[in-house]
């Protein structure tokens, strides 16, 4: 009799996860808007309520019961910790097929794919070189500016490691480095990633702020794009002082780092008593957007790197020869020399100036 | 092999924490940290019930799969007991888990939880059964002493069992012909889907 009342309740089960299922699916899109409300969602239906309102609107309490039960109602209990008196919480099954899933499976093969690329691109295309140096150099980067990309691209790069291997760790570290070896590296990886992140968050916030204005995109940037940067012969679209894709991945790193940022604290502080539902969306957030940012820091170092001769030299001396200018932001080159030739010296204009 | 489940049967549930502190005081439990709690749904109105539930040992458990470190195992009669020395307190374990029964003895900011500690079925951990530390990080090993989890033992009105799945849904089932009630294995579907 057991038995027979467990594969009734097995089939409703499964009606009911492919039920959840499309409902935590509908939430995750929802997801960073609703979540600071779920909290009232969850406490807002206190026990008598939902009761009471059962009591009226059918006649079989039993059944009822069973049924909060399973839909995860808040109950009474005497213990006190977070959501102590609701006795089954459906989303974690969720939350852990799409973590363990889709998230850590397409997750790595997207980096995977991205990181092939890179190679591919770099054989069939390579490095874009200078074609002559004319030893005159142009300031583009201030030391604000540098300080502020370093500062926020080493945090970057911490968080990414620590955070990956989180996510990963399982599948790729412990069968390297043992259990014991992992949990030693986890248990620093962790602290490392939850503290640095409050740095990175005030870094990135600075420098996001501060280079919106030159990265509003206009219509030299979708011919830059469209002509694909010049990278795949045909003609070298003229850019401004920051060119079409740039302004992609600045924008890729905009969103990516708000998701990043707002999923963050709810898994940065459990005690301010999110819901377990707020905590599952956060960290599948967290996770896709921490994908797609690292996906895209993979590019950006290997164009800002190995890609383009002379385009790390700014980043690191703020001077760039008047060649890679010339090369890669004739629009910029041509305000900078129309700018010199007026005002004498003045090397580097607003770059929120108009670049047409 | 016994495969070792939990039932509460809440046609008896009293609400007594008879349970909850047969469990506080067997393993010493820190402060904070509940590994057994008793839940009341429609508290003060008709059709009142109360259920104890604690970590359910489930079949192909969501805690195990989620953890980063990957410090859970399972032992031969089926209980879930997870390696202390090996966590890092990051609550994955407690967002998977569909019982809330993952625990941690701190609750700050910046993520720090502690090293999560959780119902063992009287089992200990991976320690020498029965030694110091093991006592020190899991509780008593009552398993290894032949000898049932104290909640159940201790359960005044029998509600919950503890024991071999067959035999609690045995007494379970014997139970509900003699009061011709209809049998609710309470959060086997969820714990123990992956069996059939
Ligand atoms: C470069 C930016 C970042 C990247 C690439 C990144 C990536 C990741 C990844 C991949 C995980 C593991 C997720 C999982 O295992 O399911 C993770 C966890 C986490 N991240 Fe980030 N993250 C970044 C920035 C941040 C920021 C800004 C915050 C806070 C505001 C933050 C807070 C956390 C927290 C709290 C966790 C959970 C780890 C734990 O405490 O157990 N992260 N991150
Ligand atoms: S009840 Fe929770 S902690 Fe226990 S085995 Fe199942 S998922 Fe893991
Ligand atoms: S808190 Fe500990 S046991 Fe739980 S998932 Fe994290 S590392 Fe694993």
């Amino acid at each position: 009799m057991a038995e027979q009342a467990n594969t009734t309740l097995n089939r409703r089960d499964s009606r009911r996860s492919k039920r959840v299922l499309f409902l935590t699916l509908a939430l995750l899109l929802l997801g960073t808007l609703a979540l600071p409300l779920t909290g009232y969602l969850v406490t807002g239906v206190s026990s008598v309520e939902a009761a009471a309102a059962q009591q009226d609107a059918s006649s079989n309490p039993r059944a009822d019961y069973w049924r909060e039960v399973r839909e995860g109602n808040q109950g009474v209990t005497t213990t006190q910790g977070p959501e102590a008196g609701i006795l089954i919480q459906n989303g974690g099954q969720n939350w852990r097929q799409i973590r363990q899933g889709p998230v850590t499976t397409y997750g790595a093969i997207g980096l995977g794919v991205v990181i092939l690329m890179m190679v591919i691109f770099h054989v069939v295309v390579g490095r874009a070189k200078l074609e002559t140096r004319t030893g005159k150099t142009i300031t583009r980067w201030s030391m604000l500016d540098r300080v502020l990309h370093w500062y926020v691209a080493i945090l970057f790069i911490i968080l990414a490691i620590t955070g990956i291997s989180l996510l990963f760790g399982r599948e790729f570290l412990i069968p390297v480095l043992g259990k014991e070896g992992f949990a030693a590296f986890a248990a620093l990886a962790k602290p490392v990633h939850d503290y640095l992140s409050l740095f990175f968050t005030a870094g990135i916030t600075i420098m996001l702020l501060k280079w919106i204005g030159q990265n509003i995109p206009n219509a030299a940037d979708v011919r830059w794009i469209l002509s694909g940067g010049g990278y795949f012969g045909g003609k070298h679209e003229p850019a401004g002082f920051v060119n079409g894709g740039e302004k992609v991945w600045y924008w890729i790193l905009f969103i990516g780092s708000t998701a990043m940022i707002g999923s963050g604290i709810f898994l940065l502080f459990p005690n301010l008593d999110w819901t377990r539902e707020a905590m599952q969306n956060a960290n599948i957030i967290h996770g896709i957007s921490g994908l797609l940012v690292i996906a895209g820091s993979i590019g950006h170092i290997y164009l800002g790197t190995i890609g383009n001769e002379g385009t790390l030299e700014g980043m690191v001396t703020g001077e760039v020869d008047e060649q890679w200018a010339k090369q890669h932001h004739a629009l910029w080159y041509e305000e900078v020399k129309g700018s010199t030739s007026s005002a004498g010296g003045a090397a580097r204009p607003s770059p929120a100036a108009p670049h047409e | 092999m016994a495969r070792m489940k939990f039932l509460c049967d809440a046609e008896r549930c009293i609400e007594c924490n008879g349970c909850v502190t047969a469990c506080k005081n067997e393993h010493e439990v820190p402060w904070g940290v509940n590994r057994r709690r008793v839940v009341t749904l429609d508290d003060g109105v008709p059709g009142e019930r109360s259920i104890s539930v604690a970590c359910m040992h489930c079949t192909d458990a969501p805690c195990a799969a989620v953890c980063p470190v990957d410090c859970f195992y399972t032992t031969d009669d089926g209980i879930v007991l997870h390696d202390k020395d090996l966590c890092i307190g990051c609550g994955y374990c407690f967002y998977a888990c569909p019982f809330g029964a993952p625990q941690y003895p701190q609750k700050e900011a910046f993520g720090v939880r502690g090293k999560m500690d959780k119902c063992t079925f009287c089992a200990g951990g991976p320690e020498d059964d029965g030694s110091a530390a093991e006592f020190e990080k899991y509780g008593r090993n009552r398993i290894a002493e032949g000898k049932l989890p104290i909640c159940a033992e201790m359960c005044s009105t029998k509600a919950l069992l503890a024991g071999d799945g067959d035999m609690v849904a045995d007494i379970y089932r014997e139970r509900i012909l003699k009061r011709s009630t209809r049998p609710q294995t309470w959060g086997w579907g969820v714990a123990y889907k992956a069996d059939s």
